[in-house]
């Protein structure tokens, strides 16, 4: 924020407030969790004593960061756009999750609002904020400006618009209005359109640098996140329609699907900024690029493994239960996937393993005086 | 407008978000509202006081033990039995969420699939109108079967052995073992046993065709009689 709009937040101060409240909260679900207290909702399990701190919290970091947008002059970059808007769409999506189904409504209606909930927590929440950081990072890394500013206007708009249209996809075939399930899957369908305009920018901006990749690991990071991206969108325009719906609901297929957009795309992200930046607050290089390319495979393997082992597996699930089969041999069958999930998860979960060692190692070291590097501590 | 802060801000940050939440939430709330929404207490049936009564009758240590003694009187009594089948309903309620059961188990059947064949009818809105259903416990994976047509399919002492060691009734099932819900053994449910299974029982309770017992027959197996398929496997 500070480097995009050159002001500073409204108080460092509060950024620390934010970062500890969020811990609690953080420790409170958990607690809450173990103790039982769960709120029977899909991705806001979060009790429903720790809820109102949660959105107070949202509330109090849209409260620091957008002073710096309202105060500055001109017009803002792409990546201000997304985050502008994400403040405003986490905290509604929050308060309307969380509340609505639980003390407002009840039944269909709250699946529907569950549906929206789930939906937007991953279109308005983590994807601006994924996006935002790649229009910051991308250019900065190669070097050069995105390709079009045209498109980066449809890829924020048409997010804007279809993005939170589509919550009932969730739950097709659900007692839900049949019109409305019409509604999603065809905006759905939609997004993936524009989605697709997003990813031509990108691959238009890294055009003609492309063995930069080779050697720069954070634009490798970024990349592959969105391929997986792509991959994760085209098929869901696929898996949006009732054909597939009737076979893959409820099977491994989608737990695939969530997997491969939240480490494929979001976590890759998060690991090539983390790459890029650490040495740069730690004022040093990295302990070992080694590892660091280690950190990469495991990952990337462990994903794309983990991903066709459950679409796989979710198919084979689908068809069994059509099929009448005994429920047991929907279970067995999977037995083996599951296994095969596991050393996947596992190979991802190393890679992380390298990454923190490796990180820690970087932090012990000696510091070491590099051009490369501003010598003041990046604040 | 569509650089500037006024429009991403009040067009795409609240406008786009209130257009969704109207087409996509208030809609169907709306279409919904004219079925009244039920209590717990006015979702207790006669189907699932048996259930709970049975319960009673199995277990009547462990029973008294959570709920007490009935007492006298015929319409007390009745009313006794009503209020704590609807508190052991609340709680099971609280465990399934709180246990996690709806990561594994749906409660919803799809017109498609042969989901009717498995399980019964078709889920209908009006099933959802009720207390129990804030927030909606639709489900999102089925690792184990659906169970919103399960009450009445098996006794309740199925439940309490499976819920002990569900391995000892379905060969490698992946279902975890509860055993806090039991007094060390399968025959001795405390109180969060009890709870459970009756929210279990009262699952598909207030349908017609309760209990609903599947009407397909595995294609491996030829019926020797006619009957609850899931009596012939074991
Ligand atoms: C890890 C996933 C998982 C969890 C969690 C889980 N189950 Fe299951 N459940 C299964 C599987 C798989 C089966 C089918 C095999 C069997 O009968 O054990 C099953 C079977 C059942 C059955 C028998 C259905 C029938 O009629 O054949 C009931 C009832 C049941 N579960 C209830 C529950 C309840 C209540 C909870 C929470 C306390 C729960 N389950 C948690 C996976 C799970």
């Amino acid at each position: 924020m500070p480097r995009l709009t050159l002001q500073p937040v409204l108080s460092k101060k509060l950024s620390w407030v934010v970062y500890f409240a969020w811990q609690g909260v953080v420790t409170a679900t958990a607690v809450g969790l173990l103790l039982g207290e769960a709120q029977g909702l899909e991705w806001g399990e979060t009790p429903v004593w720790v809820d109102p701190f949660a959105l107070l919290g949202l509330l109090l970091l849209a409260v620091n960061f957008m002073p710096p947008i309202a105060r500055m002059k001109g017009p803002i970059y792409v990546t201000l756009w997304y985050f502008m808007a994400m403040f405003v769409w986490t905290f509604l999506t929050y308060a309307m999750g969380n509340f609505v189904p639980e003390y407002f409504v009840t039944g269909t209606a709250a699946g529907a609002v569950g549906g929206l909930f789930i939906h937007d927590l991953v279109g308005l929440f983590v994807t601006p904020l994924g996006w935002g950081m790649m229009y910051y990072f991308v250019p900065i890394l190669l070097k050069k400006p995105i390709w079009s500013h045209g498109l980066s206007l449809v890829g924020f708009w048409g997010l804007a618009f279809f993005y939170p249209l589509q919550g009932i996809h969730h739950f097709l075939y659900t007692p839900i209005p049949m019109f409305l399930q019409y509604g999603a899957i065809v905006s759905t369908i939609a997004v993936e359109l524009v989605v697709t305009t997003v990813i031509i920018n990108f691959f238009g901006t890294i055009w003609g640098s492309g063995h930069v990749v080779k050697t720069n690991l954070p634009i490798r990071w970024f990349y592959t996140g969105m391929i997986f991206y792509f991959l994760t969108c085209l098929q869901c325009a696929f898996q949006v329609t009732l054909t597939f719906q009737k076979i893959i609901h409820f099977t491994d297929w989608v737990v695939g699907h969530a997997h491969m957009v939240m480490f494929g795309v979001f976590t890759m992200w998060i690991m090539g900024a983390m790459t890029y930046l650490l040495p740069r607050l730690l004022n040093r290089p990295w302990y070992s690029l080694k590892a660091l390319e280690w950190h990469y495979w495991l990952s990337t393997i462990g994903i794309a493994v983990m991903s066709a082992d459950l679409f796989l597996l979710g198919l084979f699930q689908g068809w069994s239960w059509a099929a009448l089969e005994p429920w047991d041999a929907s279970v067995d069958i999977s037995f083996p996937f599951w296994v095969l999930r596991t050393i996947a998860g596992l190979s991802m979960f190393g890679g992380l393993l390298t990454f923190i060692w490796n990180i820690f190692k970087t932090w012990t070291s000696v510091p070491q005086q590099s051009a490369v590097v501003e010598p003041t501590s990046a604040a | 407008m569509f650089e500037s802060k006024a429009g991403i801000l009040y067009i795409a940050g609240i406008g786009f978000f209130a257009l969704a939440f109207v087409s996509n939430a208030l809609v169907p709330a709306l279409m919904y509202d004219d079925i009244p929404e039920q209590t717990v207490a006015e979702l207790v049936n006669s189907n699932l006081r048996y259930q709970f009564e049975d319960l009673a009758r199995r277990y009547p240590e462990s029973f008294v033990n959570a709920y007490g003694d009935a007492p006298g009187g015929a319409a007390e009594h009745d009313q006794w039995w009503d209020e704590k089948c609807a508190e052991a309903l609340r709680y099971g309620h609280k465990l399934y969420v709180g246990e996690g059961c709806w990561h594994c188990h749906s409660q919803f059947i799809r017109p498609v699939s042969n989901e009717e064949e498995r399980w019964g009818p078709v889920s209908r809105s009006w099933e959802y109108q009720n207390e129990l259903n804030r927030p909606v416990m639709f489900g999102t994976r089925r690792v184990g079967p659906d169970l919103c047509r399960e009450g009445g399919r098996r006794s309740n002492d199925w439940h309490a052995v499976h819920f002990y060691r569900p391995l000892d009734l379905s060969e490698g099932s992946p279902m975890p073992e509860y055993p806090w819900f039991f007094d060390g053994s399968p025959d001795k449910p405390n109180a969060r046993g009890l709870a459970i299974m009756t929210y279990v029982q009262w699952l598909g309770s207030w349908q017609e065709s309760y209990p609903h017992y599947e009407d397909y027959v595995p294609s491996m197996e030829r019926p020797d009689e006619d009957g609850d398929a899931e009596e012939n496997e074991e």
